[in-house]
């Protein structure tokens, strides 16, 4: 097997309320919802009329600059509600589900006796394949590119990451179904990454007709975007694709039923879970079914629920729905509360990896940090300190200031086709001046895409 | 704390908008947020943050400089009872110096954060923290004799034309307490150099200087090689010399220095890379000596000056100082070259720390500019590598 791939920098944020590793299986939610705003950048046209009943695989709506891109729905039932936002844009497709679920059937297929046109027909036609997004500007792979490479990225290690080990236990034929699905869409490789010592299962240690790699190191070691960084970088006029673990296998089990079974385990996890574990849910379930009495209720405390992980996760209300892509609920203490010289005086709750605080010298201790955001946005002061938590070969300070300035030459040269607004989180987190680097890296991607579409 | 915070939520509907004193509020508001750290929340991006802030990282500064205030507190009386030949023990030397510096390091602040304040009102945007440094800073690169009115006017224009000009703290180009230094040096020439603004004298009537007084710093007894004044390394070292407030004692700056790397907030990088500069530089005027100048030991430039001092807190300024890792190693020896340079070569000036420093914030960004180019040029030869390179061992 290949040498290990050592990320040296990085950084793991030592939290309360890690998933362990207990699957349980809920009951069905009240409503789902297919949420248009986890799809970045897509305008959606709707395809059906409010009350009409739907199957698994039913299409709800499609992308209106890619028409062939439909959006199904994940359960069968009726379609109740379209809740819209500010200027009418849709928000939530909300499906009432019923009890027993009928799906759409699509047909089993052998990806190696198909053709690429008909693979990419049938993940079209399922809603699956959404799933597939690409590298430069991380959004939804255009059915037109041909993707140089696929990558997988098989650990996680965000904050309070789930295990993947155990989404893909029980699972393995399905998952190795779905990387021969992926291996025929492109003429280059399918990546997968594991982690050099963790990552135990078969799926992933014996799994063929793909490149294993295998990393170590701290996060964001896990995110496909610095994998693909070590691996293989991208260059412009290039683009790659990527899908997560549970995609990989929903697309195996597509062409081994024929069906848009949209079940995932999701984990759990943050301070304010009594009992931290996996559920197996359907996607874009309302979140209470499996929140259900194992929050921790406190009078004078409001809790944040993230679809997703602290770093990159989107925030979602208490009866919110969980989204496209997350496989992980974080729930953790809003920070609403002002503290006297909270600035001057160290606490031994807090966090930071300057050693300005105590937290250096306890390495051993989790915290249950809020959503606090300690001070106003300043400019830029403290330099050097970005670079120690992204490690790429990236300038992330240098390459914000070219966003800031929208230098589109420059973003080019610094290399904003390799980033995704996750891999700089973790310099987002660290930022003494607060500033908001996962917003700014995604207008600059947003930018760039505008000049060249 | 809930009845404090009562108070000022109260107080704080006269600052906000249609408020009696809404020209106030940035000015309120920083008061507040110095007492209180709001309970603002996150709302895009990561829902979690560092614990760290400005408020925070200054203020590690701050604490860092405290030793070599204490210490030039004392000096300051110590020097001055040396000059007089009066009898003082430690307590009077410290409470002599305490009476002289206090008063630089208020006026300092005052002028200071009144500029401050007034371009935060005027561009509305919260008050930054990093004056909290400069103003400590300004006292400690000055003679104690400075008037008070001309570290005012220093201190203004240092935060006009040296920061707010370029947009405040996190846009200047050149570093503001050295910038006030600067002014000084040149507008005010004769407050500023020679040798008898270092020591507070103030003569009462009856008293006089010892024999054989000079007042001069070490740098202008070599320069004018008049040895016979020079201090002993130990002396150089500890700092009892003549010299501005903050800057004779290498020991104390060594203090601070370690407060600063150990907590994260100094770069050591840069540190190290004068201290490199400056003995290469050195040992080269060794090898070419022709006069006692270029003889000395390099290790005496470190602890003569404002070498140390300028090296721990000027050079490392992380918003004028380079910004790339490999740019603070070019930056900082650089830095120490020049130094070395002007204070054996140039006559006119025996101190160089300042102006090296000043020159080396001007060329900071054309450093980085190399090095961002470097730093292009192996992105683009490692992205167009063919595939089969990628294959590893």
């Amino acid at each position: 097997m290949s040498t290990v791939i050592k990320i040296r920098r990085g950084l793991n944020i030592p939290l309360l309320g890690s998933a362990e590793r207990i699957l349980q299986k809920p009951p069905l939610a009240t409503e789902y919802a297919v949420k248009p705003t986890d799809f970045h950048g897509l305008v959606p046209k709707m395809m059906v009329e409010e009350g009409t009943r739907v199957k698994a695989g039913s299409p709800l709506f499609f992308d209106k600059y890619n028409p062939d891109v439909v959006f199904t729905s994940p359960v069968s039932g009726v379609y109740r509600q379209l809740v819209r936002g500010a200027k009418r844009r849709i928000l939530e497709v909300r499906i009432e589900p019923h009890r027993e679920n009928d799906y759409v059937d699509f047909g089993a297929g052998q990806p190696s006796s198909m053709s690429r046109d008909q693979i990419t027909k049938k993940l079209l036609q399922s809603g699956l394949w959404p799933v597939i997004r690409q590298r430069p500007y991380s959004v939804i792979a255009n059915t037109n590119d041909k993707p140089r490479a696929i990558f997988i990225s098989g650990f996680k290690t965000v904050p309070l990451a789930p295990d993947l080990d155990f989404f893909v236990y029980n699972q393995e034929n399905e998952f190795q179904l779905g990387l021969d699905v992926l291996g025929r869409l492109t003429d280059g490789d399918v990546h997968l990454s594991i982690h050099a010592k963790e990552t135990g299962s078969k799926a992933f240690l014996e799994a063929t007709g793909v490149r294993i790699h295998r990393f170590s190191g701290p996060h964001p070691a896990g995110n496909v975007g610095i994998q693909i960084h070590h691996i293989r970088p991208v260059n412009k006029g290039e683009v790659v694709w990527y899908v997560d673990v549970q995609d990989v296998i929903a697309i195996g089990r597509l062409f081994s039923k024929g069906i848009y079974d949209a079940q995932k385990i999701v984990a759990l996890t943050g301070s304010e879970v009594l009992k931290p574990r996996y559920y197996k849910i359907i996607r874009g379930a309302q979140i209470t079914a499996f929140t259900g009495n194992n929050i921790r209720e406190e009078e004078d405390t409001r809790l944040r629920y993230i679809s997703g992980d602290v770093l990159s996760g989107e925030k979602i209300t208490p009866d919110g729905f969980i989204g496209f892509y997350d496989d992980q609920l974080t729930v953790i203490p809003e920070g609403d509360k002002p503290e006297l010289l909270g600035w001057l005086i160290p606490k031994i709750n807090k966090f930071s990896v300057s050693r300005t605080f105590f937290s250096f010298m306890m390495p051993w201790k989790k915290y249950r940090l809020n959503t606090n955001i300690r001070s106003g946005e300043r400019p830029f002061v403290i330099t050097g300190l970005y670079e120690k938590v992204l490690p790429m070969d990236i300038l992330p300070m240098q390459l914000i200031k070219s966003v800031m300035i929208n230098d589109i030459d420059l973003m080019e040269k610094l290399g904003i086709y390799e980033v995704a607004p996750e891999d700089f989180a973790l310099c987002e987190f660290v930022c003494p001046s607060k500033i908001e680097m996962q917003s700014i890296i995604r207008e600059g991607l947003d930018n760039i895409r505008k000049e060249f579409e | 704390m809930k009845a404090l915070h009562d108070l000022l939520m109260n107080v704080k509907s006269r600052f906000e908008k249609g408020g009696r004193f809404e020209k106030f509020y940035r000015t309120f508001e920083a008061f507040e947020t110095f007492l209180f750290v709001g309970g603002n929340v996150t709302n895009r991006g990561s829902h979690i943050r560092d614990a760290i802030d400005m408020k925070r990282t200054m203020f590690h500064v701050v604490i860092a400089l405290v030793p070599v205030l204490l210490f030039g507190m004392w000096n300051v009386g110590y020097q001055h009872y040396l000059a007089t030949g009066l009898d003082a023990d430690f307590i009077d030397q410290f409470v002599f110096g305490l009476i002289k510096v206090l008063p630089l390091v208020i006026v300092s602040y005052v002028s200071g954060l009144a500029i401050e304040f007034l371009f935060a009102t005027i561009r509305d945007h919260e008050v930054n923290e990093g004056f909290l440094v400069t103003g400590l800073l300004i006292p400690l690169v000055i003679p104690v004799t400075t008037p008070l009115w001309m570290v005012a006017v220093a201190t203004v224009f240092a935060v006009i034309i040296g920061k707010e000009v370029f947009g405040g703290t996190g846009m200047n180009i050149l570093n503001p307490a050295l910038l006030a230094r600067a002014f000084l040096f040149f507008a005010y020439p004769a407050h500023l150099s020679g040798d008898d603004v270092w020591i507070y004298t103030g003569l009462s009537e009856g008293q006089q200087l010892i024999d054989g007084f000079s007042g001069a710093t070490p740098l202008a007894a070599i320069a004018a090689g008049e040895m016979q004044n020079f201090p002993s390394v130990m002396e150089m070292f500890l700092g009892t010399i003549p010299g501005s407030v903050g800057e004779t004692s290498t020991l104390a700056v060594l203090a601070g220095a370690l407060i600063l790397v150990a907590t994260g907030t100094g770069s050591l990088r840069i540190m190290l890379s004068v201290v490199a500069g400056g003995l290469i530089t050195g040992l080269l005027f060794n090898l070419f000596a022709v006069n006692a100048y270029m003889e000395i030991p390099p290790y005496y430039h470190l602890i003569m000056g404002g070498f140390a001092f300028g090296a721990v807190y000027m050079a490392t300024d992380p918003v004028t100082a380079a910004q790339t890792g490999t740019g603070k190693y070019i930056y900082g020896f650089l830095i120490g070259v020049v130094t070395i340079l002007i204070r054996v070569v140039n006559p006119a000036y025996p101190e160089g720390m300042m102006l090296a420093i000043l020159f080396m914030n001007v060329f900071a960004p054309l450093i980085d500019h190399y090095v961002v180019q470097a730093n292009i040029k192996r992105r683009m030869r490692r992205v167009q590598q063919p595939e089969a390179e990628f294959v590893r061992k």
